[in-house]
């Protein structure tokens, strides 16, 4: 059976998704990047290997997310993509006339403007971290509350509690003066639920028209308490893919699909690729000013990839 | 001979160190900001402050620590921190050791004594008014040429056929600049290096996408203040067009506003009828008249905390709207991580790629 596979190696998470020729997911996978994308990559592989029934034919695959280039070079992409325009091609399979994509991942938050299957705006959180996921992550650990519990504990509060949104320093002494006055942890945490979307509104989404249909995805669509909190917000109903955690992962499948289908062969490797050594190093080159810090990949003992070079000199030929 | 030094901003050093050779000075060339230069400047400046007085705080305590004596640098206009750095710069390097000290050129036209007297002192050789307009006219023609060289570099990079060869015979022939010394010579190099800069071999019918680019001067001047973005635009395929050159940026500021500003000024009219410091009303300006050549898109970029872009930015958002245009905003800061905005120029560049490309959209309004 033929199939095509994207992986999308984000700052916290990494995911593989393989599509079927006909459009379905015949396996997914969500595991922590834990900042060593190049064992999350291979323990990845292995992991998704053992998901696929033994007739699946990888046909073509794409990476994207902030690793893309270095899971593009170990597995050997047919296509790397940024995350924008992945995430809007996986929007637009599941949700054919898509207007807006919101996305909160780990580390970042987009918003994709799009009409008539066109990317048309998009928007991404500049220098504050304030709305993403990793700070929702670091509340609950401060809390002791596990993550996944962390939708419904909102969605049971009853009183309004405001939190301060614009900064996560604002927000967490916020929390902790509230939470010292006595108020209820589930009030508290639906204020920051709150919080976090109206920040994600006025700054990722400032400017931007909202229209219906509203696809939610990324991992912190897993939360119903900021689902809730931005249908109450934009007064529109906001709609969650099945597999919202994968997306980026989905849409790079997709276009790997499309890739292969013009070039009509796929550089990927195969999966054996994840018993074979790899390592990373990194110098910095002293051949002019600039001091790049350069970046490489090797596999087994060869350099299969470079990155932090300003000039041709250390291309990989 | 005194040593003295400048800000480095992109490949103007080359002009201005032998306008202050010719004056009698020894100059201390800026180097490139490179790490050490960030390192230093974080260290020794407010928190707050922006990127540009970072970077020439870093670059002033190198150019100290190789025995600088006197800085040159000129002032800003309107409610912009900018035009406070000077007299900054000079306090905080003289708190940490160095006794140098600046001179402030403000703009002539407004400042025209106090001007003279700056020329007077950096005049060590004490040649004749006459004698330093020739050494200014040398400079100019050399910044002039320098100018045009980049802006060449903008059109051919997306059109070349070998990736990375625009950019090597550029770094070539602003050499030959450099060597140039007599007005014959500075117009035979200028010529020339032009004219093999064009010989790079490169696709002229290639279909490329033009992107206008506003914002801050510091760091739209300097490519390692910006993580070289025209370059990896031009690799993006994508052809540059820079709002501001410095010798546009002269021009405007010592005798006469030119036309091109006074447009920019018009266009702007609209949204921001005064000058709100920095160059906050440019980047707006700008941004229509892109718009209005029918360019595919706009980046602005800013450094982190600066309010004047800050403002522009907000009105961008109904400009981009109204004039159809698509805009992206970079804020920049120490961060030399690359992912970040490669990732939001690529997703860019596929945006106004697919937007030019599509058929006219039903949100066409008929004139009629």
């Amino acid at each position: 059976m033929k199939a095509y596979m994207g992986i999308d190696v984000g700052s916290v998470s990494t995911n593989i998704a393989v599509l079927s020729h006909a459009g379905e997911i015949l396996a997914d996978l969500y595991i922590r990047t834990r900042g060593r994308p190049l064992e999350a990559i291979l323990a990845g592989l292995t992991e998704i290997a053992g998901l696929l029934p033994a007739e699946v034919e990888i046909c073509g695959c794409g990476s994207t997310g902030s690793g893309r280039y270095l899971a593009g070079v170990m597995i050997g992409a047919d296509v790397i993509k940024n995350e924008i325009t992945a995430h809007a091609v996986a929007a637009s399979i599941y949700v054919p006339d898509v207007q807006t994509v919101l996305e909160i991942g780990g580390q970042d938050s987009k918003i994709i403007i799009m009409r008539n299957g066109i990317v048309t705006d998009f928007a991404m959180n500049t220098v504050c971290a304030a709305g993403t996921g990793s700070f929702l992550d670091q509340q609950a650990s401060r809390l002791n509350i596990p993550i996944a519990d962390f939708g419904e504990l909102a969605l049971s509060s009853s009183a309004p509690v405001r939190i301060a949104g614009r900064c996560t320093v604002f927000a967490e002494s916020d929390m902790i003066h509230k939470q010292q006055m006595g108020h209820k942890l589930t009030d508290i945490i639906n204020g920051l639920c709150e919080a976090l979307v109206r920040n994600y509104l006025n700054n990722v989404g400032k400017g931007k028209e909202i229209l219906s249909p509203v696809v939610f995805q990324g991992g912190v669509a897993a939360n119903a308490g900021i689902k809730a909190a931005f249908e109450r917000a934009l007064g529109l109903p906001i709609i969650i893919p099945r597999h919202f955690g994968v997306m980026g992962a989905i849409g790079a499948a997709q276009l790997a699909r499309e890739e292969v289908e013009k070039t009509g062969q796929t550089l990927f490797k195969g999966f054996k690729i994840a018993g074979l050594p790899y390592r990373t190093g990194s110098f910095e080159c002293g051949g002019c000013p600039n001091n790049c810090e350069i970046a490489e990949i090797y596999e087994e003992d060869r350099v299969i990839g470079r990155w932090g070079a300003r000039c041709q000199r250390w291309d990989v030929l | 001979m005194p040593k003295v030094t400048f800000p480095r901003m992109g490949e103007s050093y080359r002009a201005f160190r032998m306008l202050m050779n010719d004056l009698g000075n020894e100059v201390i060339i800026p180097p490139r900001p490179n790490k050490k230069t960030l390192d230093f400047g974080v260290r020794y400046s407010p928190e707050f402050a922006c990127l540009p007085l970072k970077i020439l705080t870093g670059t002033y305590v190198e150019t100290c620590m190789s025995g600088a004596e006197l800085i040159i640098t000129s002032g800003g206009s309107g409610p912009c921190r900018a035009g406070l750095y000077g007299q900054l710069h000079k306090k905080i390097l003289n708190s940490i050791g160095f006794p140098v000290d600046i001179i402030v050129f403000e703009a002539p036209k407004s400042h025209p004594i106090d001007f003279l007297r700056k020329v007077k002192r950096v005049n060590s050789s004490r040649l004749s008014y006459l004698a330093i307009w020739e050494c200014v006219k040398r400079g100019w023609e050399k910044l002039k040429y320098l100018d045009d060289l980049e802006k060449t570099t903008h059109a051919l990079r997306p059109r070349e056929l070998k990736k990375g060869s625009t950019t090597k015979v550029y770094r070539e022939v602003l050499e030959w600049i450099d060597g140039a010394y007599a007005m014959k010579e500075i117009h035979e190099a200028g010529k020339e290096a032009l004219n093999t800069l064009k010989l790079v071999p490169h696709d002229t019918r290639r279909a490329v996408l033009r992107v206008g680019i506003v914002g801050e001067i510091y760091v739209l001047l300097e490519p390692a203040s910006n993580l070289e973005i025209e370059e990896t635009l031009g690799n993006l395929g994508v052809e540059v067009h820079r709002s501001m050159f410095l010798t546009g940026w002269t021009r405007d500021n010592t005798v006469k506003e030119t036309s091109g500003i006074l447009s920019v000024k018009e266009a702007a009219m609209p949204y921001i009828p005064l000058c709100i410091g920095g160059h906050g009303r440019e980047s707006v300006g700008h941004t229509i008249l892109y718009a209005r050549d029918g360019f595919d898109g706009v980046i602005q970029m800013a450094p982190f905390t600066c309010i004047p872009e800050i403002v522009a930015r907000t009105i961008l958002t109904r400009v981009s709207r109204e004039h159809n245009i698509p805009v992206l905003t970079f804020f920049l800061d120490e961060q030399t991580g690359k992912a970040g905005m490669s990732t939001r120029l690529e997703a860019f560049v596929d945006l106004i790629r697919r937007k030019k490309n599509a058929p006219v959209s039903d949100n066409r309004i008929i004139v009629g």
